[in-house]
């Protein structure tokens, strides 16, 4: 089975995240990017995918950041392939914009199953594993967190609702799934293995289609949320923390005797 | 241009999603303010019934078929697109949740309809739509002007009051003829309930819930010791499950459990929207994280801004001495 893990750059939510001047985006010059985690989870379910009945694992994402390394760190994992899609992209790109570029890339790279993580941080315009299966017009499935082969022709995937509830579904290939967790915890690829992908592979690279994206909506404001301001936040060392909030819950009769 | 507006309602297993209320409540909102009618937009088999409960609306368009006896993204969406396309409103409102995600993106890419995700809030003004959606972890609010005379706004679970949506009384109702669904490329098998934990987190009064901020597996440990001091339970954020550092059972969210807790103390939770969804309900909401601008704090009524492993040890202590 030949599968494609499209991967994507957004910004690190762990670090401080500063708005530009005017207010309507990220400052792109100091934002740090990594990997969508769920991308990473949209990767491991391909590898075991892999490892457990065969398959042809190639990863492809647009050139923005460091994705190099994430590439390298992915052949590392197990990828056959690594494509970078190269253009204008640094600036970030909506969900559609990167569907349209994808769908047309894909043409060129055989895919019967079509992985991605499940949402990004920044997707405000839609999730892209949606957005690529109505481009490509292939069946898609979101918030999936298990797929089998059933036959040669079809997955069986479980897609997760509200509550714990879980779906099974069949779907015919080819199709796009929007990955939730993989069954198993992203595998790690120590840093002497990347390292040495990084000497001896090669990452192809693609010059991006030219698309055209229907007016999608324009942000005129990009800022913090205003404090709600509920949380009275209390200040000390440990101990008196502690013995604020243990007065907190003995006043609400929450500590059994 | 219409200035009419659909809400696609959410129900499985034949119960109408709380969101379904809150997006009715906001889509009256939009009604008002633009002057047009207020669609729900009903899809499923034998659901004709649940008409009964969408008093808020002013009609009802049911999508009726045997082939959407269950929910599958795309004879669902099918479904959805022919009734958007029948009532060509000018703003749908679709749920930001695990359905809403295939069918708001879905119905964007095949409606060729801008879409604006993770919307807290939704306005129109003059005829002209500005949407506000949460994103980057719900970190930050981005506020677009949309253009064009129709849009999709995928509402996010608690960004309305449902009260205002809920109201019994069936709408007049209008029947959509169902799309062509044969050879759907998606089949429904079965439906899996979620397994029975050890602990059962929604029936637990007091919770000590644990994020990314743990760090590690073995630290699980520090709170585990707190929870069972205060006599509860442990309970987690999704990448603590994703990680396997506690099981399925554990994780309270848009995709794991909704709790109500007396105590619903947040160690390391950042607070995603995802997480948010599922605890609001808490009573008491005690966080604490090291990052002053996490956006527990705006749910929490009590934070703490500092390591958990200076003040977690502290507290267990101090519980357990009951002094």
């Amino acid at each position: 089975m030949d599968i494609v893990v499209t991967v994507k750059m957004v910004p690190d939510l762990v670090e401080e995240l500063e708005v530009n001047a005017e207010g309507t985006d990220l400052d792109r010059s100091v934002v740090k990017l990594r990997i969508n985690e769920f991308d990473e989870h949209a990767l491991e379910q391909a590898l075991l995918l892999k490892n457990q009945h065969g398959a042809r694992v190639t990863v492809v994402a647009l050139d923005s950041g460091e994705v190099d390394e994430t590439l390298f760190t992915c052949l590392a994992k197990g990828a056959d392939r690594a494509v970078k899609v190269m253009g204008d992209f640094q600036g970030g790109v909506s969900t559609h914009t990167a569907a349209a570029v994808l769908a047309q890339v894909l043409g060129g790279i055989p895919h019967e199953l079509i992985l991605a993580g499940v949402q990004a941080a920044d997707d405000r315009d839609g999730q892209l594993a949606v957005l690529l299966g109505s481009a490509l017009r292939l069946p898609h499935v979101s918030v999936v967190t298990g797929v089998e082969p059933s036959g040669d022709k079809a997955v069986t995937v479980r897609q997760e609702y509200s509550g714990g509830v879980v779906g099974e579904l069949e779907v015919d290939l080819p199709a796009v799934l929007g990955i939730q967790a993989a069954p198993q915890t992203p595998r790690y690829a120590p840093v002497s293995k990347v390292r040495q992908m990084m000497k001896t592979a090669k990452l192809e690279t693609i010059e991006a289609p030219a698309v055209e994206v229907g007016a999608g909506s324009i942000v005129t404001s990009l800022a913090r949320p205003e404090a709600a301001g509920r949380a009275e936040i209390i200040e000390g060392a440990p101990e008196e923390v502690a013995a604020r909030l243990y007065a907190i819950l003995a006043d609400r009769g929450l500590l059994k005797r | 241009m219409s200035a009419d507006i659909a809400v696609v309602v959410e129900h499985l297993e034949g119960v109408l999603a709380e969101v379904s209320f809150e997006m009715l409540a906001k889509g009256r909102e939009l009604a008002a303010a633009g002057g047009g009618m207020l669609w729900a937009v009903l899809i499923g088999h034998g659901v004709t019934r649940l008409a009964g409960e969408l008093g808020a609306a002013d009609g009802v368009a049911v999508v009726e078929q045997e082939a959407l006896a269950h929910y599958t993204p795309e004879a669902y969406e099918k479904a959805a697109a022919a009734a958007l396309q029948a009532l060509a409103p000018r703003v749908a409102l679709v749920a930001s949740s695990s359905m809403g995600l295939d069918q708001a993106a879905g119905l964007s890419g095949t409606l060729g309809w801008p879409l604006c995700a993770y919307c807290k809030d939704v306005a129109l003004t003059d005829g002209a739509l500005t949407a506000v959606s949460q994103i980057y972890g719900g970190k930050l609010l981005a506020t677009a002007e949309v253009p064009g005379e129709h849009a999709i706004c995928a509402m996010l679970p608690g960004a309305a009051a449902a009260a205002a949506g809920r109201k019994s009384g069936t709408p007049p109702v209008r029947e959509i003829p169902p799309p062509a669904l044969d050879g759907l490329r998606v089949r429904f098998k079965r439906l899996i309930q979620p397994e029975g934990g050890d602990v059962d987190i929604t029936r637990e009064g007091i919770l000590v819930s644990v994020g990314r901020g743990i760090g590690s597996q073995d630290n699980i440990a520090v709170v585990k010791e707190l929870a069972e001091a205060l006599g509860g339970a442990v309970s987690s954020s999704r990448p603590i499950v994703d990680q396997g550092w506690l099981p399925k059972t554990r994780q309270v969210g848009k995709s794991g459990l909704s709790v109500k807790p007396k105590l619903y103390l947040a160690v390391g939770i950042s607070g995603a929207p995802e997480h948010i969804e599922g605890m609001r309900g808490a009573e008491l909401i005690v966080a604490i994280n090291t990052d002053p601008g996490a956006p527990i704090f705006d749910v929490a009524h009590y934070g703490v801004v500092s390591d958990l492993f200076d003040v977690i040890p502290a507290l267990t202590e101090k519980v357990k001495s009951r002094a």
